[in-house]
């Protein structure tokens, strides 16, 4: 008989989901034992080396607001600032950087250090330990057992994860690592409703067989800026990146190449991203276009690989190869890593509510790319939503849960449980309604005081949110002194464009009365409402909305179905 | 506890019977009150004496009882066939009023409540509210095409089209920077949202549907002594099926309501226009006059045919033709000469159709009117100078008309629908 271990909360998988997952729980006060295969790789960046972007930099600002971890570690790492869009309105503007891989993961793995009630545990997780409908830990490969009231999953790309390059294929959720498939058995076996999906990454380049006399560089940011206002250290030494693009030859090799690729060959079942496609899908699907751009990202400062960003591929090898020499500047680049696509298992989300527990096995609850999402940003905000709400579940603390006016981790949520995904979910700024209200640089006034109330701030973010909140204050009474830059920006934006927050607020009200009204979406409940019809019930039934508003934005739902919802629980009330 | 209703469900007494309807929990309970004794078995019609608290006879009447929930309300009802005299009438509804938890119905409760208690779905309460209004052929041809879905059809390839002009506007703004953007035809937003608008102000042009239920309004204006109370009483004189009579709240306007080949036509004849008064009574009437000519939809002009307002049908008298070319005039006509006022009306006609299309061109309701009206000018406002601003008013304009396709199931949006119902209904 092993010893079983009894903690809070439990956490599996040590990406950003997971990071951010136990950091948040353990805010809260719980005791997490984080559970990883290998604790030398937490906070590891598997695919491109940077954090933040459209619609992701304003989920990266939304995770430090929360006091989480990822910002803060970018800044450690950040070896090129990019603040894209510049040119169009700060609520559109995404903050970009790239980050030095080691710094990022040695950031990342001291910040949790700094928790003490963080337990870290190396070993494979490979069951659910279940009391009927209740998860109440998990069972490691070497058989024992760590006991928890509530499991946050953040498994990423392990669950049966199947890598792809060329005709070749092997199990692994990361190239060299091995997959949980134990774990993914498991869960199929529990008749949790699970999809494939797949997603890939470029080859890697050797930097000193680029060419870089020949290309375009990109420059950091001349202005400091930072990810987190709570940096105020020297940025690290800045890289240049830069730019290069494929050519008709490029094309005609892929062209020629792509009976070796398993998304033409039919080998890969699982959907994946229309927003970040394969270097064949582009060719493929836009045929007509004579070049696709590649930009050149140094992935460290001690660190030769580059990272071509645009040319992520599961092409043979040797067509990659062939593929990379036709590049100018890059005739004659060595590729240290070819690229691979990789097909994994992911969670139906619509299974989950919106503190991201799964509703049909109480103390479950699962974030990141495992939830059907890409990208580490998408991942951690997750990740501090799960992490909180499993402390709330241990130890009877009130729910986190972010609604659609209030940030983009809630829009991304609401969307996830009630929309599901077809291809991986990536945060789009379109995807936010209220978009000029939900700002990356007025993240920390958006959402930390309310954070705070959930006890989901440490004590240095306390003094730094009092300075900060003083200074916004004064800065909207006009003064201009001593005021941090970023704060006198975000004040005379929010100016800019109060006419139109002011029209917003009356349609955040409307939701959130919607909100208040409860509906019933169990099967029986539905077929006792006049007017719907099977198909409607079906919808509202997967998606199992909680209240009027949300089944407004069950996908497929139609208004008259919305109507007839409506009139019938105005009869109950 | 819901209040229980009464209301008088029939047209206005006085009438061989009148009606009268009371739904709630409470409807037996006054029923046996008024009938000082047991209701007759459900759905059963009996005689009975109604009678007040002091036990003084109202009258006698039909009582039929429906328990809820199989009931057109939902709810238990009861209904009195009353003697259709204003003053049984207005009696029973007093005593009705005294019953406790009874009160007068709001105009639509009845169908809200049938709503509510899922007997009705919205689209049946629309068409119903449109049934019940309809008084003419043109205005039931025109709900049918409500009904079917035409509206819907138009609004939904509106936003279809400004989709795609959206979906430019959030690939500029989401992938704008990141390469992924065709950046060879530059996004002219204003050009591309210009037909959508175009479309809409086409539309807000046509005149309200409140035009098939109310009349098209047909205005004599004219100087003082034009002959113009003449030529009112000569149109409504003939043929012409005379639907009310409503002397103006001043005494310087008339009005008439009439239905002529199934089209409705409110005639208004107005005071006479003069340049300068000093009389401030007059100046009110003439100020009346005036914007009457501005809501006219037809303007028939008795003066001088070169003051004629834009548009207006110039009408000349036989005795004009001395002092003009006849081409100076749309019609000549003598009140007296029956083929001339014939011709009048065909005229009159064949602007109403135009106006109202052949009663399947879709013509919006109040509340979509104002949606529209909405949208077009978020539409305006959409200048190309900052894209985000600019996707906040498409958002915007697709908001307002999502909501005409229902997607706006609020306390004003029913209440805006059941405002068209009469008391009673």
């Amino acid at each position: 008989m092993f010893h079983v271990k009894q903690y809070d909360v439990v956490v599996v998988g040590g990406g950003h989901a997971g990071t951010e997952a136990a950091a948040a729980a353990a805010r809260r006060g719980a005791g997490v034992a984080f559970v990883t295969q290998s604790l030398a790789h937490i906070g590891t960046m598997s695919c491109n080396p940077s954090i933040g972007g459209l619609g992701k930099g304003h989920l990266v600002r939304e995770v430090d607001a929360l006091d989480g971890i990822m910002a803060r570690a970018a800044d450690d790492a950040g070896i090129h600032y990019r603040m894209l869009n510049r040119s169009k309105g700060l609520a559109v503007q995404g903050p970009r950087l790239q980050a030095d891989r080691r710094c990022y993961r040695a950031s990342v793995q001291r910040q949790l250090a700094a928790y003490n009630n963080i337990d870290l545990v190396e070993g494979e997780a490979v069951d659910l330990r279940l009391e009927g409908k209740r998860v109440t830990g998990i069972v490691l490969q070497d058989g024992s057992t760590v006991g928890a009231s509530a499991v946050v999953l953040a498994t990423g790309t392990f669950l049966g994860g199947k890598i792809f390059r060329g005709l070749d294929r092997e199990a692994g959720g990361r190239i060299d690592e091995r997959p949980s498939n134990l774990l993914g058995e498991r869960l199929r076996e529990l008749k949790l409703p699970m999809g494939r999906l797949k997603t890939g990454t470029p080859p890697r380049l050797d930097g000193r067989t680029i060419d870089w006399g020949r290309l375009d560089p990109q420059p950091s940011d001349d202005e400091a800026w930072r990810m987190s206002p709570m940096t105020r250290h020297d940025r690290l030494p800045q890289l240049a990146c830069a730019i290069t693009r494929t050519s008709a030859k490029t094309h005609d090799i892929i062209r020629a190449g792509l009976d070796t690729s398993p998304l033409y060959a039919g080998a890969i079942e699982g959907g994946g991203p229309r927003y970040c496609p394969s270097i064949e899908d582009k060719v493929h699907r836009f045929g007509d276009r004579d070049g696709h751009q590649i930009f050149l990202e140094p992935e460290g400062l001690d660190d030769h690989l580059v990272y071509p960003n645009g040319i992520s591929t599961s092409l043979s090898a040797e067509v990659q190869d062939q593929m990379v020499r036709s590049v100018a500047g890059l005739e004659s680049a060595r590729i240290a890593q070819y690229g691979y696509a990789v097909e994994y298992d992911y969670i139906d989300p619509r299974a989950l509510d919106h503190r991201l527990e799964m509703s049909e096995l109480s103390g479950l609850l699962c974030a990141g790319q495992l939830n059907g999402t890409t990208g580490y940003e998408e991942a951690a905000a997750q990740g501090v939503i799960a992490g909180a709400n499993a402390a709330a579940i241990a130890l009877d603390l009130p729910p986190v849960i972010v609604d659609r006016a209030r940030g983009y981790m809630g829009v991304m949520i609401d969307d996830l449980v009630l929309q599901g995904v077809s291809e991986p979910y990536r945060m789009l700024t379109a995807r936010a309604e209220y978009r000029l209200a939900l700002r990356a640089d007025n993240a920390e006034a958006r959402l930390s005081s309310w954070a705070d109330d959930l006890g989901l701030l440490t004590p240095a973010r306390w003094a730094h949110l009092e300075a900060r909140t003083n200074m916004r204050t004064s800065a909207t009474n006009g003064v201009r002194d001593r005021i941090d830059d970023d704060i006198l920006r975000e004040v005379e934006e929010d100016r800019r464009y109060a006419p139109y927050l002011q029209r917003q607020s009356d349609e955040i009200e409307r939701m959130r009365l919607d909100g208040n009204i409860a509906i019933l979406s169990d099967r029986i409940t539905l077929a006792g409402v006049p007017g719907l019809s099977t198909e409607m019930i079906e919808r509202l039934e997967r998606a199992s909305p909680k209240t009027l508003d949300e089944a407004s934005r069950v996908r497929g739902v139609t208004p008259a179905a919305v109507a007839a919802l409506w009139l019938h629980s105005r009869r109950k009330a | 506890m819901t209040d229980t209703i009464f209301a008088l469900s029939s047209g206005r007494p006085p009438a061989a019977i009148a009606v009268v309807r009371v739904s709630g929990p409470q409807a037996g309970a006054a029923g046996q009150a008024i009938v000082g004794g047991a209701l007759p078995p459900p759905r059963m019609a009996a005689l009975r004496r109604l009678r007040d608290a002091e036990g003084e006879t109202l009258d006698q009447a039909l009582i039929l009882f429906f328990p809820g929930p199989a009931t057109a309300t939902g709810e238990d009802l009861l209904e009195l066939h009353l003697h259709g005299g204003r003053a049984v009438v207005a009696a029973i509804e007093q005593e009705l009023a005294r019953q406790p938890g009874l009160r007068l119905a709001e105009p639509g409760e009845f169908t809200r409540r049938a709503l509510l208690k899922g007997r009705l779905d919205l689209a049946q309460a629309e068409g119903l509210a449109d049934l019940l209004e309809a008084e003419t052929d043109m205005q039931r041809r025109a709900a049918l095409a409500m009904a079917e879905g035409g509206l819907s059809r138009l609004v939904t390839d509106w936003l279809d089209r400004l989709s795609m002009a959206a979906a430019r506007v959030e690939a500029e703004l989401d992938f704008g920077d990141e390469d992924e953007v065709e950046r060879a035809a530059a996004l002219d937003l204003p050009a591309l949202v210009a037909p959508v608008h175009a479309e809409m102000i086409e539309m807000l042009a046509r005149p309200p549907v409140e035009r098939l239920r109310d009349g098209i309004v047909v205005v004599l204006a004219g100087p003082r002594n034009a002959g113009k109370s003449s030529l009112f009483n000569a149109l409504l004189g003939r043929d012409a099926a005379i639907v009310t009579d409503i002397a103006g709240t001043t005494r310087d306007v008339l009005e008439a309501s009439v239905v002529r080949a199934g089209i409705p036509f409110r005639l208004v004849d107005t005071a006479g226009l003069v340049e300068e008064t000093a009389d401030p009574v007059e100046a009110i009437g003439v100020a009346r006059a005036r914007s009457l000519l501005d809501m006219a939809d037809v303007l028939l002009w008795l003066g001088e045919p070169a003051d004629a307002p834009h548009g207006a049908l110039r009408i000349g008298s036989r005795m004009d033709e001395r002092q003009h070319e006849p081409s100076a005039f749309d019609h000549l006509l003598s009140i007296h000469d029956t083929r001339a006022i014939d011709a009048l009306w065909a005229a009159l006609s064949e602007r109403a159709k135009t106006a109202l299309g052949d009663g399947t061109t879709i013509v919006p309701h109040e509340r979509h009117r104002a949606l529209i009206t909405s949208a077009a000018h978020e539409l305006e406002l959409i200048d190309g100078t900052d894209l985000l601003i600019d996707a906040e008013h498409l958002r915007l304009v697709n908001v307002a008309l999502a909501a005409i396709l229902g997607r706006d199931a609020t306390e004003a949006m029913l209440d805006a629908l059941f405002g068209r119902f009469c008391l009673g209904k």
